[in-house]
């Protein structure tokens, strides 16, 4: 609170309108211009000069004359109408997002605001060194997102092009079109995969879940003989190169496909997706276990050990007492062997035959041989899934802080 | 890790006196306790170590153990494998007739069972033109013999009844409905003919379930049974077969003859050419390094391993470039990282929370969604693309080839594995601190010398977690590579995929596997060892 006031001070006490604020406002503005120059066909040297004496002048107007939020709305609207007359409605868009930036800028620059995260008594050269790291944490954090956004746009092209077409540029309705997720939808090829997936990786999950949870629990007891030992054979899965793994299973995998269908007289469909379930339980088998043994981390053993004094046997302690208390982790670690499995490529290439092929191998197919627009569909419908999951995740961790909080850990 | 203790309760719960309430000495009792808590834990853990076992480490175990295999060199020419134990390859010339023989013999049962073509190929890694060799012996193996097969057909008509045959050779008191089986005294008469006609009835009865009483042998059954006459051994006492055997030994004295050499020499000129059956005697044992010497580019010679003709030595350079693209992503990683985990360890806890979303999307995000996102944006006509040349920065011509190369495995990878960096060191910048930050500073240091003496130094656990943990994963990883990588920025992965699929060169596959997984054996230890397995951490 202090600082921000006396940086507003420090600011306040020189007006450095002049000095700074149009200056730098105008740099801004100069590489917009530039970009907008180059992408309207005008030139560099022109779009450079335009960008510089708009970037001048908004600076200009907006701190003398202007309140901050009306200032910045003005901005919006006057470059996304000037946007208009040059590039209809994607210039438009173009515009807003420059004036956006202009407006922002000036006033950020002029309030004093871009000292905020800084001491008072910083120099110069730290004040430039702290937003240039904001900067860069801003354009690292586009990096990890921009790829997955930027397929949801892709997606919807009306052209069987991987890039964005003119019309799509100028947000014009005929650039879009729902076919590729119309394909998806009625397609045999993408419908099988699908259905596959939702087969194994259901469950794969429940095995590694189950599985996983009693082990975690005899795992997170005080007195585990080995217990280093059984811990890395039990991650190991998750560490091993997958084409090792696959490979593995590959040979062992189908002797016991041939033995299950010879002895036990399972169908050959059968006993391709036990196969491919087994495989994928044991991925999944390591997330389940880092995260409910991370959860019995925190647990409070006196509650069983209460339970028990009351009268309760074992089972009736783990499913009333201790179950509820980890559940959250249980979900979660289900959740990551569920994704493991409905992720999984390598091992199912290898292990499984044509009739379990599953989404993530179609797509695999796809993407090698004859890539096909339809691929960006199921991509922006994995990526609304795994942003329910993420969701669903981070609540479930929430609510485990929040339980364990309530008893002493 | 918990405070509470059970060792501590047990001690709790029986203080007191010496004995424990049931009246058993207290230390007796204690260890009854300790026990049984070591049994039920095992027995909560045996379930998923068993399921683990056989579905996991065994499957690896067995596929690392192909690396070594060498069996079908033994098993389908096994006579001609012992045969080509007295050959000396020092001496350049082809074996002598014994070693023709046994392969004529065994080449005849390998073709009926149809093992010679994976002969061939087996060892047509070892030496190009093998394989066709194979092949075309396969289709003319049958005719060697035939000449003996005739003059013993016009000698006797007998020779060419299946009837006959099986009489001579067959045990005593067989009926039609039992299957057929060996007199165990021919063995003894005919030395080569009866191993020859067993061979025979065991193949044609497990290949087509023919009975070799209703089945003319093979050409290399007379072959067999001319060598035997032609010695005409003296016997003491009568084994079976013994009157026939004095009956036409005397008269396939005047018999047309053949060199078996040359009828090899005829099917394919490779047969005189001792490098070929250098190769054979070479890799006859049943276990081989040779998969290994493969995979670091060396080769088997009679005068121990050497390296591999420069232009065929490609493993150790696949493996040098696995490992520097994986060091090049690990390093990006670090550098990407850093900045994006002490912003987020120094926000309030809010903004933080709502920046983490950007990190955990990309980890939750399905591998090949985010494949796919890369392989649109770095093509030629891609996104990327697109927008330089549309700034202006390259010319439309000009495009930057970014797809199918080291730089599109680099830069797509390191999307992909950059929230295993950012998680783990985020995690350790929460325990430090900020109050060292600026102790260091009121104590007047640098901005620059606060952070690289005192942060710094405290952050180094995480960037060797995240960094081991990137290392890992990165370099056994296939999938991006794959799609992404084109030839030159592929992983040895690929190419072990390549030798699983492709070539069906198991064995070498299996020995770059092993070699793959024992340098990320090292790693995981070295993980252990700092960082310990029971500290991954999986989203935040």
């Amino acid at each position: 609170m202090t600082v921000a006031l006396t940086a507003a001070e420090v600011a306040a006490k020189k007006d450095n309108l002049w000095g700074f604020t149009i200056p730098i406002t105008a740099l801004f503005g100069a590489i917009l211009g530039i970009l907008a120059g180059q992408a309207a066909g005008l030139g560099i040297l022109t779009g450079l000069v335009a960008g510089l004496v708009m970037g001048a002048v908004i600076a200009f107007v907006l701190c003398r004359f202007l309140p901050r939020r009306t200032g910045r709305w003005a901005a919006i609207i006057g470059f996304a109408v000037l946007g208009f007359i040059f590039g209809q409605l994607g210039g438009a868009l173009a515009g807003a997002i420059c004036g956006a930036v202009l407006g922002w800028c000036a006033y950020w620059l002029h309030s004093g605001d871009y000292r905020a995260g800084v001491p008072p008594y910083a120099t110069t050269r730290q004040v430039l060194w702290h937003n240039s790291f904001l900067f860069i944490c801003g354009f690292i954090f586009f990096f990890l997102i921009a790829p997955i956004i930027i397929i949801i746009p892709l997606s919807f092209n009306a052209q069987d092009f991987f890039t964005f077409t003119p019309e799509m540029l100028a947000l014009k309705a005929e650039g879009f079109s729902t076919k590729h997720y119309e394909d998806f939808f009625t397609n045999q090829d993408w419908l099988r995969p699908m259905r596959n997936s939702l087969i194994i990786a259901p469950f794969a999950t429940v095995i590694s879940v189950t599985l996983g949870t009693l082990a975690a629990i005899g795992l997170s007891q005080s007195h585990v003989p080995f217990r280093q030992t059984i811990m890395a054979i039990l991650i190991s899965p998750m560490i091993v190169p997958l084409i090792i793994s696959a490979t593995g299973m590959f040979f062992f995998y189908s002797k016991m496909g041939l033995w299950m269908e010879d002895t036990l007289g399972i169908s050959k469909s059968l006993s391709g997706y036990i196969k491919v379930i087994l495989a994928h339980a044991a991925l999944g088998i390591p997330f389940v276990i880092i995260t409910v043994t991370a959860t019995l981390v925190g647990f409070d053993k006196s509650l069983t050990r209460a339970a028990a004094n009351m009268g309760a046997n074992p089972v009736t302690t783990f499913f009333k007492v201790q179950m509820p208390l980890i559940l959250p982790g249980v979900i979660s670690g289900g959740l990551f062997a569920f994704i493991t499995s409905f992720d999984e490529v390598v091992v199912v290439l290898f292990v499984g035959a044509a009739a379990q092929k599953t989404l993530p191998w179609q797509m695999f197919t796809g993407l090698r041989e004859q890539i096909s627009p339809t691929i960006l569909a199921v991509a922006t419908i994995l990526v609304i899934v795994s942003i329910l999951l993420l969701t669903t995740v981070e609540l479930l961790r929430r609510r485990s802080e929040r339980l364990r909080g309530m008893s002493p850990g | 890790m918990s405070p509470c203790n059970t060792g501590d309760n047990i001690m709790t719960d029986a203080t007191g006196p010496m004995m424990a309430a049931d009246g058993r000495p207290l230390k007796a009792s204690l260890n009854r306790a300790l026990r049984r808590q070591k049994l039920r834990a095992l027995a909560l853990i045996a379930p998923l170590l068993v399921f683990i076992m056989f579905t996991f480490i065994i499957p690896i175990g067995q596929m690392l153990f192909r690396s070594v295999e060498n069996q079908i060199v033994s098993d389908v020419l096994p006579t001609t494998v012992a045969a080509l134990e007295n050959w000396d390859a020092e001496t350049g010339q082809a074996p002598d007739e014994d070693v023709f023989y046994a392969l004529t013999q065994d080449l005849m049962v390998a073709v009926e069972k149809k093992q010679h073509t994976r002969l061939g190929s087996r060892l047509n890694y070892e030496m190009t033109g093998i394989s066709s060799l194979f092949r075309k012996s396969g289709r003319s193996v049958d005719d060697i013999g035939e000449v003996y097969a005739d003059q013993f057909i016009d000698l006797d008509p007998r020779w060419g009844e299946a009837e006959f045959w099986a009489d001579l050779m067959g045990a005593e008191g067989l009926t039609p409905d039992m299957p057929f089986e060996m007199h165990p005294d021919v063995f003894t008469t005919f030395a080569r003919a009866a191993p020859a006609y067993a061979a025979f009835a065991a193949t044609i009865a497990s290949e087509d379930g023919d009975d070799p009483r209703e089945e003319e042998p093979w050409n290399s059954v007379y072959l067999a049974l001319y060598e035997d006459l032609k010695e005409a051994p003296k016997f003491t006492n009568a084994p079976k077969g013994i009157e026939i055997m004095s009956e036409f030994a005397p008269q396939v004295v005047d018999f047309e003859t053949i060199d078996l050499a040359a009828e090899f020499a005829d099917i394919d000129e490779d047969w005189v050419d001792p490098a070929v059956w250098q190769t054979i005697q070479t890799y006859a044992p049943e276990f081989t390094n040779g998969y290994f010497l493969n995979s670091i580019d060396r080769q088997k010679t009679p005068d121990g391993a050497e390296w591999r003709p420069e232009d065929e030595q490609i493993y150790l350079k696949l493996f040098w470039r696995t490992m520097l693209m994986s060091l090049a992503i690990t390093g990006s990683c670090i550098l990407l990282g850093y900045p994006v985990a002490w912003l987020l360890a120094n926000l309030p806890m809010r903004t933080a929370n709502v920046l983490m979303i950007l990190v955990l999307l990309p980890f939750w995000t399905s591998l090949l969604v985010r494949t796919s996102a890369w392989k649109v944006l770095l093509q030629q006509q891609g996104v990327i693309n697109d927008l330089l040349v549309w700034i202006g920065i390259v010319a439309d011509d000009n495009r930057l080839a970014l797809i199918n190369n080291a730089t599109g495995t680099v830069i797509a990878m390191t999307h992909i594995l950059l929230p295993f960096m950012i998680l783990p060191l985020y995690s350790v910048m929460k325990t430090i601190p900020p109050a060292y930050l600026r102790a260091a500073k009121s104590l007047g240091a640098t901005n620059w010398t606060a952070f690289w003496r005192v942060y710094f130094p405290q952050s180094v656990p995480g960037i060797g977690a995240g960094s081991i943990l990137v290392f890992i994963l990165a370099i056994g990883y296939y999938i991006t590579p794959e799609i992404v990588g084109g030839t030159k920025g592929v992983f040895i992965s690929n190419r072990i995929a390549y030798h699983i699929s492709s070539s069906l060169n198991w064995g070498l596959a299996a020995a770059l596997g092993t070699i793959l997984l024992a340098l990320v054996l090292v790693f995981y230890w070295l993980y252990d060892r700092i960082v310990g397995i029971d500290n991954v951490k999986l989203g935040g």
